[in-house]
């Protein structure tokens, strides 16, 4: 490693150097992290560019940029680029497409990369890193960022093989139930601090004839993924961050009794039929019920609870208030009450080369200036970032700053989608469909023996 | 590269192509010799090999080799793909859908094709008949997927809506197997039938007369008439209509993505090469899967050609 090391710094310092000769002279002496393109960055002198004046003047090159991220929702994307331009005379190319995920594989297979791309599965960028090499480290400057911003968790999931290779982009937080704040209220509900005030208050809600829980796992080619998030959720909370990691790297099998005890406990409520499903039908309903439409009976008060990501708040209605004192909100999934373990996603920034560009581009998506830039452009809400640097002042809706809090707080521990860390044989198949069967009459032991059985031998 | 600068590129390419061939062909036209012709045939057969070369032929063999390879195209694992797909029970459960899809499809809608084709055959308001039934082939099979999708919804699907209002009450059609696989079929006939009708209502009429009024003075009428005159004066195309509802139906991916997306027990051979492939990360069995399409659409399809020269020459 060390070799390879020296060489790129090599290969980097020769780079820099002869383009410092073409731009006659300029006082880049250090000639070694990353490479400058030489002469003096548009942005020198202004505060919020100062991640990025070391990269010198990048006027009339572009970074290409390949994201999963399509319309309406690459627009804030795209306006968080405009101070990067104005610091380093650098545009920035974006290109979108649902199907990026099968695709960059594709592309790195035929050498036809990006600059960088938007990796939204930490499994995925594994992949990329072990499979077809093209992943190229980050310059330190990221890696100092990330080190400053983010928590050590967080960098893990953009490392592979303790190679630090991705700095995390924007996150999301699972652990959430959304509720209705005045059913709540009108009814004497206390929001539950630990799982078993949670099934109680199940108990008390069905009580009333109402079923307390609503859920929904279609999802087109992805059905089953709500319901694999369940089971992650509730493993964190019943067997611990520990067992969960060593399920996920495969050192306890996916069979594993702590994995049976936690898939039982989910089944305690998405299959009991007091529970479930409320205002859709019964418990074969929840397979056929898109995740999108699953927890919108709240609002008619036909069901009480809906466990879903923060990103759920896209799915109201137009006209809903997401607030605490609104029409619907969430709560955190509590667990013993002890520990405090977060589910949640992200994605993370892998690029191909080490390009001046590339490499300034890289570092300024990993400053505290973007994740702030960013997220001023979501007056609605919408977005939130892992970052610590991140203002919760400069997040405008409750249910982000909620998020925010929640991915900030030192007493949580936090944790990624299990399914997008292992193989995609598990992670984006046999988990998703293995659930779907589940939900639809199939016992926990097949369930979890037919998971363990399609796991990639090698 | 903007893309005004790859159109460019793209044009200059095809330029380049037309002249060397031009050229070629301008200067075999002055070889006048036995050996010359030759030339000339080859010169002009040339371009088409090379597209077949570039565009059938590579990806084929490239497909074929991989298949024998693992996930990433690393190692070689000699049979273990075919083994995966003849063994494991849910690939096993593939095959069986998709015998089901293959055995189901083309006999029901070519039957309903043809029963539809005879009875509406110069019936009054024909055309109209015909434009009804010919109508969904207009539309894309996800079109169509998304239509049924629809009528077999849980709460406003018009299947539930109709066992309600008779007392059958409300089921989760596309759960329970394997009749969902049936109902999968469903909207393959619906869009298959009418190019099924329309073949066979132009063969129907190019039955000359002749025959036709010699066997109604024989006293043949009604059933035999459509058993022993227009049946086997139709029966090559009858052929050319299956066979080649046969090819679709092998290759059918877009009904089962879209509906259920190969969950429920209802994935068939080309989702499964989709999902192997470019969701699993799992090219080498996806590939043996492309590969096992090949080879069962390859006789169907030589034996789709045969039949249609036969019907050609008549």
């Amino acid at each position: 490693m060390r070799s390879r090391n020296m060489r790129r710094l090599a290969v980097a310092g020769a780079l820099s150097a002869s383009l410092v000769l073409a731009a006659c002279g300029g006082g880049d002496d250090e000639g070694g992290e990353g490479g400058s393109a030489g002469g003096t960055s548009p942005g020198e002198g202004r505060a919020e560019c100062e991640h990025l004046t070391e990269f010198g003047d990048l006027t009339g090159r572009s970074v290409h940029v390949y994201t999963t991220i399509v319309a309406p929702e690459d627009a804030p994307h795209k306006e968080s680029y405009k101070l990067f331009t104005e610091c380093t005379g650098a545009e920035v190319e974006y290109e979108g497409s649902k199907e990026m995920e099968a695709q960059i594989l594709v592309r790195a297979q035929s050498g036809n990369l990006p600059d960088v791309a938007y990796i939204p599965q930490p499994g995925l960028l594994q992949t990329l890193v072990t499979q077809t090499e093209t992943v190229v480290e980050p310059p330190a400057s990221v890696e100092e960022n990330v080190d400053e911003f983010f928590g050590e968790d967080w960098k893990s999931y953009g490392s592979v093989d303790d190679t630090f290779y991705a700095a995390p982009l924007g996150a999301n937080v699972k652990s959430f139930v959304w509720y209705s704040p005045k059913m709540f209220a009108d009814n004497g509900w206390q929001i539950p601090q630990t799982w078993d005030e949670l099934m109680t208050l199940s108990d008390t809600i069905a009580a009333t004839g109402i079923k307390p829980w609503c859920v929904g796992i279609e999802s087109g080619e992805a059905t089953g993924w709500p319901a694999t998030d369940w089971l992650e959720d509730v493993m964190l909370r019943t067997a611990g961050p520990d067992a969960y990691d060593q399920w996920i790297t495969h050192e306890i099998p996916f069979n594993d009794p702590a994995v049976e005890e936690a898939l039982d406990a989910v089944g305690a409520i998405m299959k009991n039929d007091e529970y479930v499903n409320g205002g859709i039908g019964d418990v074969n309903s929840i397979a056929t019920k898109a995740f999108q439409e699953a927890g919108l009976p709240i609002l008619d008060g036909q069901c009480a609870m809906h466990r879903q990501a923060s990103f759920y708040s896209a799915n109201w209605p137009e006209g809903t208030t997401i607030a605490e004192d609104g029409d619907v909100f969430a709560f955190y999934l509590p667990g013993s009450g002890e520990e405090k373990p977060v589910l949640g996603g992200g994605e993370f920034v892998a690029a191909f080369n080490d390009k001046p560009e590339t490499q300034a581009f890289q570092t300024y998506l990993s400053t505290d200036t973007w994740a702030n830039e960013k997220v001023k452009l979501h007056p609605q809400g919408g977005w939130v970032s892992a970052n610590k640097g991140l203002d919760i002042n400069n997040i405008a809706s409750p249910i982000d700053k909620l998020s925010a809090q929640i991915l900030q707080d030192p007493e949580a521990v936090f944790r990624f989608d299990a399914s997008d860390l292992m193989p995609a044989e598990v992670g984006s198949n046999s988990f998703w469909s293995e659930m779907v069967a589940w939900v639809t009459g199939q016992d926990t032991k097949t369930t979890l023996d037919n998971i363990e059985e399609s796991w990639p031998s090698s | 590269m903007s893309a005004g600068e790859k159109i460019l590129q793209a044009l200059i390419v095809i330029a380049l192509f037309f002249a060397v061939v031009a050229v070629i062909l301008v200067l075999t036209s002055r070889l006048r010799s036995r050996v010359g012709e030759y030339i000339q045939s080859t010169a002009f057969l040339l371009p088409t090999l090379i597209l077949i070369g570039v565009g059938l032929l590579y990806p084929a063999i490239s497909t074929i080799r991989l298949s024998f390879r693992n996930n990433f195209d690393k190692l070689w694992v000699g049979f273990d793909n075919y083994q995966t797909i003849f063994t494991d029970s849910d690939q096993l459960r593939v095959l069986f859908n998709t015998a089901l899809w293959v055995i189901i499809t083309p006999i029901v809608a070519t039957l309903i094709g043809l029963i539809y084709a005879v009875l509406v055959d110069r019936a009054r308001f024909e055309k109209f008949a015909k434009a009804l039934i010919f109508l969904p082939m207009a539309i894309s099979l996800v079109g169509a997927s998304l239509i049924w999708k629809f009528v077999y919804d849980d709460n406003v699907g018009l299947v539930n809506a109709a066992t309600e209002a008779i007392g059958l009450g409300r089921h989760h059609l596309l759960i329970n197997g394997p009749w969902n696989n049936l109902l999968l079929i469903v909207i393959m006939i619906w869009v298959q039938a009418g190019f099924a009708m329309t073949v066979l209502a132009a063969a129907i009429k190019a039955i000359p007369t002749d025959i036709v009024e010699a066997a109604r003075l024989d006293g043949v009428g009604g059933l035999k008439m459509f058993r022993f005159i227009t049946v086997p004066s139709i029966r090559p195309t009858l052929i050319v209509v299956l066979t080649t509802i046969t090819i679709t139906t092998l290759k059918a991916f877009d009904v089962v993505r879209t509906v259920t997306g190969g969950n429920f027990d209802t994935s068939v051979l080309a989702y499964e090469f989709y999902v192997q492939s470019f969701r699993s990360n799992n090219a080498g069995l996806g590939a043996a899967l492309a590969v096992l399409i090949f080879v069962l659409v390859l006789p169907v399809v030589i034996y789709n050609v045969r039949q249609m020269r036969k019907v050609a020459a008549r």
